[in-house]
């Protein structure tokens, strides 16, 4: 089995974009074998997974609920990807984020002020950007390599919540529950549009991605982390530090996935349990990859994403499909991403070649 | 008296048992990284080792073909990174997440029919007569095979890589591909093989911990371990002996959650449950502190993907 | 040993043909190597003596042209085989394993599994018994560049060679290493192997080497007993007859303001394989271009960083540009102080491949050009300014928008060369500016340069290309081991005091005149 790569000496424009899809084509011809191995109809699972969450009326305004806290992280992740820094916390900091937000909304929980709101989405940013700095700071001041302290952090964090939701902060009248009390009117995130749960943090995730661009393509700080992901020697030459790019990718990637768990607690889910995250730091991570570390790739990509959960969801009630599923066809289309991505630099040329060689 | 023993036979059994899932994951990630290869996916390959191996002690009511079958499926999953970081040229560090969000889905997705299902233990290996001395016995001779195994194949390891010349040269492609390729040596394939042992190590430890540490399967139960490992071939600096001393204060970093609360300490259970992970940290800025010591002993190719030109 | 009658030839080669796109790197080519002799391969930098040695030992083969081993036809198709025939090669850059033994390096190279049996044994005999010695269990890491040098060579020897090639064997070892090595060479000879010994170090030339053969541009241009001849006749012979005239009427400049001041600079290299520098003290006036020699691996990159500000030198007046004290500022600083660099490296350190021109002009001019207001790019100015460079400084390409990946080496060398001449700097520092370039970029980056110092700006090149440094400069110093010479206009300075100050004859560098601002 025998695959020659020949470099194409510059990168395809057209593999750039057609990478992608050709990923997701390869990512739904899977999911049809796996269905039917798991004894379902094909088709009609493709249809549940990926076509039936898009036409219900209920269930399409969904896709941008559950596509915001993607898109959210995802922009700072990839901010930070460009420049070689690997947030693999995302998911911590994203609890970290949902636990200082909601910390400070059980704190003031008779509260109906209007600052209320803004205060938590301000203390959700901390939150995110303190649990980031800690792997910024291992890295900058003593070289511990950043995917894995971050991603240490994550399982501390968990254990963190949940300590306090079955400690200080369970609701007294939950019936010993592990949650908190459900978060008061003035600690939600205000609804957009009657009738969805399309919240605040949707339009945030918008306005994230536009800053995102601005700040990627026209900031010189977006040039710097651009320079240091890509040729560390020459980003040294312009004078950019290093440092700088690794506090600024860090506390970025944080910050925004703090912004995401707040809106998450105090959005759809309303309070703080166990499980306020279905994965979304890690999933995170593939939007970002699918979305060319490119804020607005990362906005198509957040909203395929969501899909995948939505469908699995779906499956989950329709089909009697265990949620896993999603997680499986996502970290497929990673596979097959990556696998596509060779395309851009490289032409495949398979063993046939390689057999007139030998004849010759 | 006796019971002070029974105490620290069991306290020594906890720590043993704790170590020898790190152990074997982090012994085949070491040889991985030692040919010039960064796997992440270890948690990934862990779980699938761990499903494979419960599902099949189960179906077939042997736990021989289980420990078979999470090696097989730990191998499978290492095959799957090996295609796409070495023959694709993809980024190691994002196949690697690829392969632990894959490996935690395809692990729920098979297990979901087997949780709270009970397996029959590993048996343990009553060496007669020396299994019988107070203390030492069963300790030492009293353990089941997957805990002889993982000495046995650290000891192998440590053999192969500093004592044959094909370890010579798989050490060699970790220091330097190019100067192992102007040679002749096969940069792809060695590294091929090398991660395929590393997938199989980490689907060993994996069932260790579905057969014999649990013995059951849940979710996501290896909760970190597979990272852990990673972090503890770091530790050891790539060196095999380290590794064992590393696993087992990890083991005792168990002990220490368990025997805090018996001892009365008012400390809530979830603190407890960081210690490992708080430990893992603190372990990698200490001896990431030593630059010098790194840039030694790390493999100077690690990470690296290698393209033959022609 | 050898059972060669001595004189009887070992190695002939003969009309050897060799190119590449754009070269001629050998233009038929004969050599002949006797049995017990030292011969000398003699050229500068690009006269072909690589590419020679490389179709002997295997790596290369010829487009045309016959190889005699001792009397028979043959065709090398490898190094395998060019070590079987009897040829060992030790190479200018080692390619040893960092983290390894001594015995498991050499045992790498060997293929024979009873061939590495009792190895240890046999390398401290080999290594003892050739002044050479080896202590087997050593790391690779903790040896000293001349200690690495002997592993190549007990490798070599192992293999029972009849024909050595040593290629620039002396660039990186200390005056005793060499005195130890060329013993070892000697005795080798004395066995009846022959030693083609590639350099292009005059002194040691002559006191080695029995004969010499001479290259320049790919041909041969004589052969001689280098005892015999004197150093300059060498210099002259590999060199060129013809010095280069500087094209333009400057004797160094009127004004004496010395805008480039470096005094004392003294660094540690933070490279395992790098060079410390000592005490390098110089400077350049408004108006002038001082050229810095040297052959590659002396210090140049070293310098090069600590000027440009990548690394930071001890003190403050390290470095002055203008009179401002910017050794212990960054590149930034530096350049808003009036300096501009251009690196050796283009790829992936004066520019970034995968980025536009407009992008890579910001990297370097975003400060001086006010590219940037309020942390946002000034995407128009930017791209004005990178057109300006493309048109003034006829860059081939189709656009500001081209990455730079897609330009040839000499248009993107006169991109960042035309990016850092139009930010008009007060001080420039380039380093090898036409490496790999085409003769017609070549020349307009020359002219570029001339043109800047006309100006008033102060112009410092580095360069190992003599050719260039005599084309362009109006004054030369030589890097040699870390350490600088003092700077000679060029009109005063010969051939072979140049010749041997490369080759470090003169030993550790004088000091620069009075012209210096005092410490």
């Amino acid at each position: 089995m025998r695959i020659r790569l020949e470099p194409r000496g510059q990168r395809s424009p057209f593999w750039v974009y057609g990478s992608p899809v050709l990923a997701l084509l390869l990512t739904l011809a899977t999911a049809a074998i796996i269905f039917t191995a798991l004894g379902k109809d094909p088709v009609a699972s493709l249809y549940t997974f990926f076509v039936a969450p898009l036409t219900s009326s209920t269930a399409a305004p969904e896709l941008f609920v559950k596509a915001a806290p993607l898109v959210l992280i995802a922009v700072g992740l990839s901010l930070g990807f460009r420049a070689n820094v690997w947030n693999i916390g995302a998911e911590g900091q994203y609890t970290l984020g949902a636990l200082a937000g909601g910390g400070l909304a059980l704190a003031f929980y008779d509260s109906t002020s209007p600052l209320l709101f803004p205060a938590m989405m301000a203390a959700g940013i901390i939150g995110g950007m303190a649990w980031a700095a800690i792997p910024a700071f291992l890295r900058t001041r003593f070289n511990a390599s950043e995917i894995l302290t971050s991603l240490m952090l994550t399982y501390v964090a968990q254990q963190l919540l949940i300590y306090l939701v079955v400690g200080p902060w369970k609701d007294p009248e939950g019936y010993g529950f592990p949650q908190s009390r459900l978060f008061q009117e003035a600690a939600t995130a205000p609804n957009l549009v009657a009738g969805t749960r399309i919240h605040l943090g949707v339009l945030v995730a918008l306005i994230v991605v536009g800053l995102g661009w601005i700040v990627m393509a026209k900031s010189l700080i977006g040039f710097q982390l651009r320079v240091v992901g890509q040729a560390p020697r020459a980003a040294r030459y312009a004078g950019f530090s290093e440092r700088r790019a690794i506090w600024f990718s860090l506390l970025l990637g944080g910050g925004l996935s703090g912004l995401a768990g707040l809106f998450e607690v105090a959005g759809p889910v309303g309070q703080l349990t166990p499980q306020i995250s279905p994965g979304y730091g890690f999933t995170g991570i593939i939007v970002a990859f699918l979305g060319r570390l490119h804020p607005v790739g990362v906005l198509f990509a957040g909203l395929i994403l969501a899909l995948t959960y939505l469908g699995g969801e779906k499956a989950q009630i329709d089909l009697g499909m265990p949620n896993a599923v999603t997680f499986i066809f996502q970290g497929i289309l990673l596979f097959y991403l990556l696998a596509c991505d060779v395309l851009i630099l490289y032409r495949v040329r398979g063993a046939h070649r390689l057999i007139m060689e030998r004849a010759a | 008296m006796s019971g002070d023993i029974a105490q620290i036979v069991a306290a020594a059994l906890t720590v043993i048992t704790a170590a020898t899932p790190l152990l074997l994951a982090a012994t085949g990630e070491l040889v991985t990284e030692k040919s010039g290869v960064l796997n992440l996916g270890v948690e990934g390959m862990m779980l699938v080792g761990a499903i494979a191996g419960f599902a099949t002690a189960i179906t077939t009511g042997s736990s021989t073909l289980g420990i078979a079958a999470g090696v097989a499926a730990g191998a499978g999953m290492a095959l799957i990174f090996a295609v796409l970081t070495l023959t694709f040229l993809a980024n190691q560090v994002a196949t690697g997440l690829a392969l632990t969000i894959f490996g935690t889905g395809l692990s729920a997705l098979i297990g979901s029919g087997y949780v709270g299902i009970a397996v029959k233990p590993l048996p343990r290996l009553a060496i007669p007569v020396l299994s019988e001395l107070p203390l030492v016995g069963p300790i030492l001779f009293g353990q089941d095979v997957l805990i002889y195994t993982s000495f046995l194949l650290l000891a192998a390891v440590a053999y192969f890589l500093y004592r044959t010349h094909a370890g010579l040269v798989l050490r060699s492609i970790g220091d330097s591909h190019e100067a192992a390729h102007a040679i002749g040596y096969r940069v792809i394939g060695v590294r091929y093989l090398a991660t395929i042992f590393g997938g199989a190590m980490s689907g060993l430890g994996g069932a260790y911990m579905s057969l014999a540490y649990s013995p059951s399967w849940s979710e996501g139960m290896t909760a970190g371990r597979g990272w852990i490992a990673l972090a503890l071939v770091v530790f050891a600096t790539w060196r095999p002996a380290r590794l064992l001393a590393g696993a087992y204060l990890f083991g005792g970093i168990n002990i220490l959650q368990l025997y805090i609360q018996a001892w009365g300490w008012e400390i809530p259970s979830q603190f407890l449950t960081m210690l490992p992970y708080l430990a893992t940290v603190l372990v990698l800025v200490l001896i990431s502190r030593d630059q010098t010591r790194i840039r030694l002993n790390a493999p100077a190719c690690l990470g690296k993907p290698f393209y033959a030109a022609g | 040993m050898s059972e060669q009658a001595p004189n009887a030839t070992l190695l002939q080669l003969k009309g050897i043909v060799k190119s590449f796109p754009g070269t001629l790197a050998n233009d038929r080519v004969d050599l002949a190597v006797r049995a017990g002799e030292i011969h000398a391969l003699l050229g500068e930098n690009g006269a072909g003596k690589s590419t020679l040695v490389k179709i002997i030992y295997g790596v290369l083969r010829p487009d045309a042209g016959e190889i005699l081993w001792r009397g028979q036809p043959v065709h090398i198709a490898s190094p395998g085989h060019a070590r079987r025939l009897g040829i060992g090669m030790v190479f200018q850059h080692f390619s040893l394993f960092e983290a390894l033994t001594v015995a498991e390096n050499i045992a790498l190279g060997i293929n024979d599994p009873a061939a590495r049996k009792d190895l240890k044994q046999r390398i401290v005999e080999v290594s003892r018994s050739y002044g050479l010695p080896l202590d087997p269990d050593r790391s690779v890491h903790d040896l000293s560049v001349g200690e690495r040098q002997r592993i190549e060579i007990v490798r070599c020897l192992l293999q029972n060679p009849q024909l050595l090639i040593m290629d620039e064997p002396t660039s990186v070892l200390t005056p005793q290493e060499v005195d130890g090595l060329f013993g070892t060479l000697r005795r080798l000879s004395a066995e009846g192997r022959a030693i083609l010994y590639i350099s292009h170090k005059l002194e040691e030339i002559r006191a080695l080497c029995e004969r010499a053969t001479i290259m320049r541009l790919g041909r041969v241009v004589a052969e001689c007993d280098p005892r015999q001849e004197t150093a300059r006749r060498l210099a002259e012979l590999m060199i060129g007859n013809e010095l280069k005239v500087p094209s333009h009427a400057k004797g160094g400049s009127d004004s004496r303001r010395q805008r480039l001041v470096v005094q004392d600079l003294t660094l540690a290299s933070d490279q395992q394989f790098g060079t410390d520098l000592k005490d390098i003290s110089f400077a350049v006036a408004g108006g002038e271009i001082l050229g810095i020699g040297g052959v590659a691996g002396n210090g140049q990159n070293e310098l090069m960083a600590a000027l440009s500000g990548e690394t930071l030198a001890g003190r403050g007046d390290a470095v002055t540009i203008d009179g401002r004290p910017v050794g212990l500022l960054g590149p930034g600083p530096r350049r808003s102080a009036g300096a501009a660099f251009v690196p050796e490296e283009r790829n992936g350190h004066g520019a970034v491949r995968d980025m536009t021109l407009t992008e890579n002009a910001i990297l370097s001019a975003f400060r001086r050009m006010r590219l940037v207001r309020g942390g946002l790019i000034h995407d128009r100015q930017a791209t004005s300014f990178a057109t300006g460079v493309i048109r003034d400084f006829d860059v081939r390409t189709s656009g500001p928008r081209a990455e730079a990946r897609s330009l040839s080496g000499g248009n993107l060398q006169k991109f960042i060369v035309g990016r850092e001449i139009l930010q008009t700097p007060g001080v420039l520092v380039i380093s090898q500016p036409t490496w790999g370039v085409d003769a017609g970029a070549a020349a307009a980056i020359h002219q570029a340069l001339l043109n800047l110092a006309d100006s008033g700006t102060a112009v410092l090149v580095i360069s190992h290309d003599l050719d260039e440094i005599f084309a362009i400069c109006d004054r030369i110093a030589v890097i040699f081991h870390g350490t600088l010479s003092a700077a000679r206009p060029i009109r005063e300075v010969t051939v072979e005091e140049i010749g041997l100050l490369m080759g470090g004859a003169h030993g550790p560098a004088a000091k620069e005149p009075s012209d210096a601002h005092p410490a």
